[in-house]
């Protein structure tokens, strides 16, 4: 590998001073975690840091704690921790299943929940080094090349797919996400955290080159509801979602009050579906309500060249989630 | 594997292997200490003074170390090529083969993708720690007994895999072990002698598979 300078940062604003004194200096650093994803990038020379900042040792990074209903979850959560804690899996287990659903045991016990959110794109032209939008270019080589598992929601001018499976279920869940950067700290909505191609192609959020998520927060307006994390891949294990699903219901008795129905694997962003919400709001989940969902779900799709099946695929994995979810 | 060379009855395997290597690399090697654990390995690399470094403290198989390490080594390469312990394979390097794993605090993680220098403070479990030169565990027994190895390059990542499992869940079920050595390839395609190794292992006795492959 390239040689770096690991440094250790002890807490979110030393390690925010780290990245900026090594911008400062002309030197290119990157946060890293679990690092699986980040390792990889720099093998392959996607990325050149000179300085590595490591938020491993980050006090209280990896906590869950509650008030009230809602949580508030450590960035630094591992993913198996994350898919085992009693108070996700009980009360968000669309989050629970969905953190239990990445990758290999290996990944899910060093990945974690701040990393998989933040994960780079793993298109094949961008992890190859093609001079795309995420490589710094001005152009997305799957519109006209190999797109099988590209966009069919919110494409253009990059039609990647964001990768993460705790991103869809984040944001059926309404999470908000806590950052700290240059000027203190703010915290955005999940609708506002993710970025489409349109608004900017180099990256996927709005995480800035001295930001660190530090944690994210679940209402406790989600709390107990019903949910569900459907992932279908190309294999049974060890990849990322084709399509993937997150619904989110909130019961009342056999009446669903709200719904909150998500997509991965489909959209630059974890892409939701308010036609779809609408349509389950105030109804008995019925399997012909389910299959009417299912139909919705991809009203505004426009497939690639190479990329059709996933509108069929679309509609049977969220008609599935929500039947799923209603139990 | 510490099977005799017919024909050189004073080397085994591993020191023949060994042996060779280390012609190639013994010049470079000339000025570093040498800390190689395995009898026969590979003279260690030393660190390059002109890349960045660092010292840190783990105790890989039971026994506390202070290592200087080159901060961009991965845990892997200072296994291997700092400590001698190449029963710690690196297949692809990108965490998508999981023949480097090893346990760290007693969880499974791929040692090509984390840091050395990460590792301060670090419990590390390696192949060689299993048995740790004494009776084979029942794991690796059951790996013996049901032919589990084919070309054997996975075979040590199987096994830490497996092991994190049984110390979890001591009676696996063959959905169990699966999930657990998800992130285990073989490329032999042997998966259901491991998956059966792992549950006779457990004391389970259903296989994976009806008869023979």
């Amino acid at each position: 590998m390239k040689t770096f300078t690991n440094s250790n940062a002890r807490d979110p604003q030393q390690a925010v001073k780290l990245a900026r004194d090594a911008h400062a200096a002309g030197k290119a650093a990157s946060f890293v975690a679990g690092g699986s994803d980040l390792l990889a990038l720099v093998k392959e020379r996607i990325i050149q840091p000179d300085v590595l900042i490591n938020l491993r040792g980050l006090q209280n990074a990896s906590e869950v704690t509650s008030s009230g209903g809602a949580v508030t979850i450590g960035a630094g959560i591992s993913l198996d921790a994350l898919s085992r804690h009693e108070t996700i899996r009980t009360q968000f287990p669309a989050l629970a299943e969905a953190a239990g659903s990445v990758a290999t045991p290996q990944i899910r016990n060093v990945g974690t929940l701040g990393g998989n959110v933040a994960q780079r794109p793993w298109c094949w032209y961008y992890r190859n080094g093609f001079p795309c939008y995420k490589n710094g270019g001005n152009q997305c080589f799957s519109f006209a090349g190999e797109n099988q598992f590209h966009a069919i929601f919110g494409g253009g001018p990059s039609y990647i797919v964001h990768p993460s499976d705790t991103a869809p279920a984040l944001m059926a869940l309404d999470a908000t996400f806590r950052i700290v950067g240059p000027f203190g700290e703010r915290t955005v909505s999940a609708k506002d955290f993710f970025v489409l191609p349109r608004q900017n192609a180099a990256q996927e959020n709005v995480l800035g080159a001295d930001d660190v998520l530090v944690s994210i927060q679940l209402p406790a307006a989600m709390a107990g509801a019903r949910g569900r994390y459907h992932k279908v891949l190309d294999r049974e294990a060890w990849t990322h979602a084709v399509v993937s699903a997150a619904v989110v219901l909130k019961m009342d008795g056999d009446v669903c009050r709200s719904a909150r129905v998500v997509l991965g694997g489909v959209a630059p962003i974890p892409w939701r579906l308010p036609e779809v919400e609408q349509l389950l709001a105030g109804q008995r989940i019925t399997d012909d309500l389910a299959v009417r969902a299912g139909a919705a779900s991809i009203a505004g799709a426009r497939a690639l060249s190479k990329n059709a099946y996933k509108l069929p695929l679309t509609k049977g994995v969220v008609r599935r989630a929500i039947l799923e979810a209603r139990g | 594997m510490n099977e005799k060379l017919p024909d050189s009855p004073d080397w085994t395997r591993r020191e023949f292997l060994a042996g060779t290597s280390a012609a190639l690399v013994v010049a470079a090697a000339a000025a570093g200490t040498l800390e190689a654990q395995t009898p026969g390995a590979a003279p260690a690399i030393a660190v390059d003074p002109a890349v960045p470094h660092s010292t840190i403290r783990l105790t890989v198989n039971g026994v506390a170390r202070d290592v200087e390490v080159e901060d961009r080594w991965t845990l892997a390469e200072l296994l291997r090529d700092r400590l001698g312990l190449t029963g710690t394979k690196i297949g692809c390097d990108r965490g998508e083969c999981g023949a480097c794993t090893v346990l760290v605090d007693d969880q499974p993680v791929y040692s090509c993708s984390n840091l050395a220098v990460w590792m301060d403070g670090r419990r590390v479990t390696t192949v060689e720690g299993l048995s740790n030169g004494g009776p084979l565990t029942p794991l690796q027994q059951a790996f013996v007994a049901h032919d589990a190895a084919q070309c054997g390059f996975c075979t040590s990542g199987q096994l830490m895999s497996a092991t994190a499992l049984l110390k979890r869940n001591p009676r696996p079920s063959a959905a169990d072990v699966k999930a657990a050595l998800a992130g285990n390839l073989c490329r032999c395609g042997n998966y259901n002698r491991y998956v059966d190794s792992v549950v006779a292992a457990g004391g389970g006795v259903r296989s994976s598979v009806g008869g023979d492959q």
